[in-house]
């Protein structure tokens, strides 16, 4: 039986081809969204304490985001408060109420929304790197990117990101983009801003963490001792005081770790400069070589 | 007279009772398929903003990948080991590796909402992501699984090329394009091969490490930073029960003899490759402590211990026994355990484990979900059928030995 191709013409080849590989390297490597980690990054200090789910929030974030959005008004029903709601395709942030057990008259009240992490989950996740975090902090979608793969949403420790699912033709991915294009225009965010009772505090972040331990330290009566946001998950623009446990009012229980940090450890990890997958390749072409060998002597 | 395992067309007929059925839910498929793109995701699915992945994702796409693993083991066994006397197995693992990933390209297709910037990927590029590894590993071995085949199509298509009416006037230009692309990929082949063991095993990892970023909404039974090591060690031990299934399945449809002495050397290493798999994955359980959620009795703990027990404890024990390795039947009960167990682990990952922090309700495929899937596993079916009654895939018993060695199939002749 004949050899197809010659030992030299084998090594030649399977050398160029690993070259060209390694050669591809590092602009791949390097690839990916923009992540600007900035020191002055703004954030939102939510106070539950303060909240009194006038939803107003709920509305000015339907009407900045072109929405469809009922009368003001209309969001004075609290009946909507007998069951827990996440937010959606339609309503980016949501309004919660949780009992107190130190006082019935004042219930806490819990605003949801996209915590803007410093190190998302989605961002990472993103097949194409849809997402980016901006200097002013907000985590922002790009729709000329995404591809509708909806990692994003399976990523997302929160469980914010949603998705057009009825929408056949361009469906979005929806989440609060904490009102990048008002933040760039030198306004506040839509919620911050009608907020009639200042459970809201805007700012940068850095600054909103000393403020919360601030009042954690002023009335240690009215507050948990925990600014969630602070650490979980490796820190997230928005953080939240509270009157009673977080787990209480339904946050998910997180560790301090970044979400995406065991994933991309494995990811960079397999493709170090792509030394394992030439390696591989190597690897088998030598043994491809040699059993070759080992047939012809045999034969 | 020594007889000689070719692979030829085969002659028998398309249509058969089977196949009919297959048509049917094919089309069922179809139209469900239609109606996912013409009204969304919300009218044929039971996705939702808590679950966003469901059966396609688990089964087309993460099960398709993993049991077309046979593809890229008989490659390495067969072109990189050199092991000569399991190239009967080659081209049929050839065949259900590249009709697989055509069908996961096709699930993956169906499942992105904006499917028509499918291919954003090849220039928006995410370095950090899984996903994007597996989608870019993805397309480019599907595209070696063809150039794999290429060969097979010059076969079966050199001196035999004879265009209908005007076309007749391109019959020698085409014929020596054919003969340059045979000879260049006769010389070139070993590359492709390797490439194609290299971008499976990356992608095959890769799938596994998909699930890793999601860590706080995954049940700990399946979740575990080794996972892309797990899934690769389960696609390795997939890859032969799989060849063995389809073969056999094959040979019962085309009543021929089931090529017993090729398939029970094959299902010899099923056990080693079996055994290492299992290894780490109880040794994940323990080192993680994980194993205390066995105790409870839920839908979780039942399909972990079938996933480990019936996909890998029972059929790595029956295919210790030689008896088993030499029995038809037994050993297609083996293999099919196999086949299964993996299939189930890849929907424990995506679905099972797949937990939420505000679900309301779990997680169950709607009718037009699961009639898309086996729409999408019928038609595969049909096109493995088609292809092997008009190329030379199977090899039969013949009475000369083959004409001359190829690269893509090295003829077994004295």
């Amino acid at each position: 039986m004949t050899a197809t191709f010659d030992r030299r013409n084998f090594l030649k080849t399977i050398t160029a081809a690993g070259a060209a590989t390694a050669l591809a390297t590092p602009q791949g490597a390097k690839a990916g969204p923009k992540n600007i980690l900035s020191p002055k990054r703004n954030g939102v200090l939510v106070d539950t304490t303060v909240c009194v789910g006038c939803r107003n929030c709920e509305w000015a974030c339907k009407v900045a985001h072109d929405l469809p959005a009922e009368p003001l008004e209309s969001f004075k029903d609290r009946s909507v408060f007998s069951t827990k709601r996440r937010p959606d395709e339609n309503a980016l942030t949501v309004v919660n109420e949780y009992s107190n057990p130190r006082n019935t008259e004042l219930p806490y009240d819990v605003k949801v929304q996209c915590m803007h992490c410093d190190r998302p989950a989605c961002l990472s996740a993103c097949i194409v790197g849809a997402f980016s975090k901006q200097e002013n902090g907000a985590v922002v979608w790009d729709g000329d990117m995404c591809i509708g793969c909806r990692y994003c949403m399976a990523a997302c420790p929160f469980q914010v990101p949603a998705f057009e699912y009825g929408k056949a033709i361009n469906p979005e991915i929806r989440k609060c983009d904490f009102c990048a294009a008002r933040q760039a225009q030198g306004q506040l965010p839509a919620c911050v801003e009608i907020c009639p009772v200042e459970a809201l505090t805007f700012g940068p972040r850095e600054e909103l963490v000393r403020v919360a331990h601030d009042r954690i330290k002023r009335s240690p009566e009215r507050y948990v001792d925990h600014v969630y946001g602070e650490y979980e998950v490796g820190g997230t623009s928005w953080m939240y005081l509270a009157g009673k446990e977080f787990a209480e009012l339904q946050f998910p229980k997180l560790e301090t770790a970044p979400a995406p940090g065991t994933s991309e450890a494995i990811q960079h990890g397999i493709f170090a400069y792509f030394v394992p997958p030439v390696a591989l390749y190597g690897l088998l072409g030598a043994i491809m070589w040699l059993s070759k060998e080992r047939k012809q002597e045999s034969e | 007279m020594q007889e000689h395992e070719i692979p030829t067309p085969l002659r028998k007929p398309f249509f058969t009772p089977g196949v009919f059925v297959l048509c049917l839910l094919a089309l069922n498929g179809l139209v469900f398929l239609a109606g996912r793109f013409i009204f969304g995701f919300a009218a044929v699915t039971n996705l939702n903003n808590q679950y966003p992945w469901g059966l396609w994702i688990a089964v087309d796409v993460a099960a398709g990948v993993a049991l077309a693993a046979g593809g890229f083991t008989t490659a390495a066994l067969g072109h990189v080991m050199h092991r000569e006397e399991f190239h009967a197995i080659i081209r049929p693992a050839l065949l259900t590796a590249m009709l697989g990933y055509t069908f996961v390209a096709v699930g993956v297709f169906s499942d992105i909402g904006r499917w028509y910037f499918i291919w954003h990927p090849l220039i928006m590029w995410n370095g950090s992501s899984a996903l994007f590894e597996v989608g870019i590993c993805v397309m480019i071995y599907m595209s070696v699984l063809y150039i794999e085949f290429l060969p097979i199509v010059c076969e079966r298509f050199i001196g035999r090329l004879n265009l209908p009416g005007p076309l007749k006037a391109f019959n020698r230009s085409l014929e020596a394009v054919l003969r340059v692309l045979d000879r260049t990929l006769e010389r070139t082949m070993f590359i492709f091969i390797i490439a194609g063991v290299v971008l499976s095993t990356l992608h095959q990892s890769s799938l596994g490490t998909l699930m890793v970023i999601s860590s706080a909404k995954m049940h700990p039974l399946w979740y575990t930073p080794i996972a892309p090591l797990l899934f690769l060690l389960s696609a390795i031990s997939v890859g032969f029960p799989m060849v063995i299934v389809e073969s056999m399945i094959a040979s019962r449809s085309f009543k021929l003899q089931p090529e017993m002495d090729v398939l029970s050397k094959l299902a010899r290493m099923m056990p080693p490759l079996l055994g290492v798999y299992l290894a780490f994955k109880i040794g994940d359980l323990v080192i993680r402590e994980a194993f205390v959620y066995l105790t409870e009795f839920n839908t979780a703990s039942v399909l972990y211990s079938l996933e480990v027990v019936g996909g890998v404890i029972i059929p790595l024990r029956m295919l210790l026994s030689p008896t088993v390795r030499k029995s038809p039947p037994l050993l297609f009960t083996a293999a099919l355990l196999v086949v299964l167990g993996v299939l189930l682990s890849r929907i424990n990952t995506f679905i099972t484990a797949y937990t939420p922090p505000y679900a309301t309700h779990s997680y169950f495929p709607s009718f037009g979900e699961i009639s898309v899937t086996v729409g999408f596993f019928s038609l595969l079916m049909l096109a493995y059928r088609f292809v092997v009654l008009n190329f030379s895939i199977i090899s039969v018993p013949h009475e000369q030995p083959a004409p001359r060695a190829k690269y893509s199939l090295r003829r077994t002749g004295p």
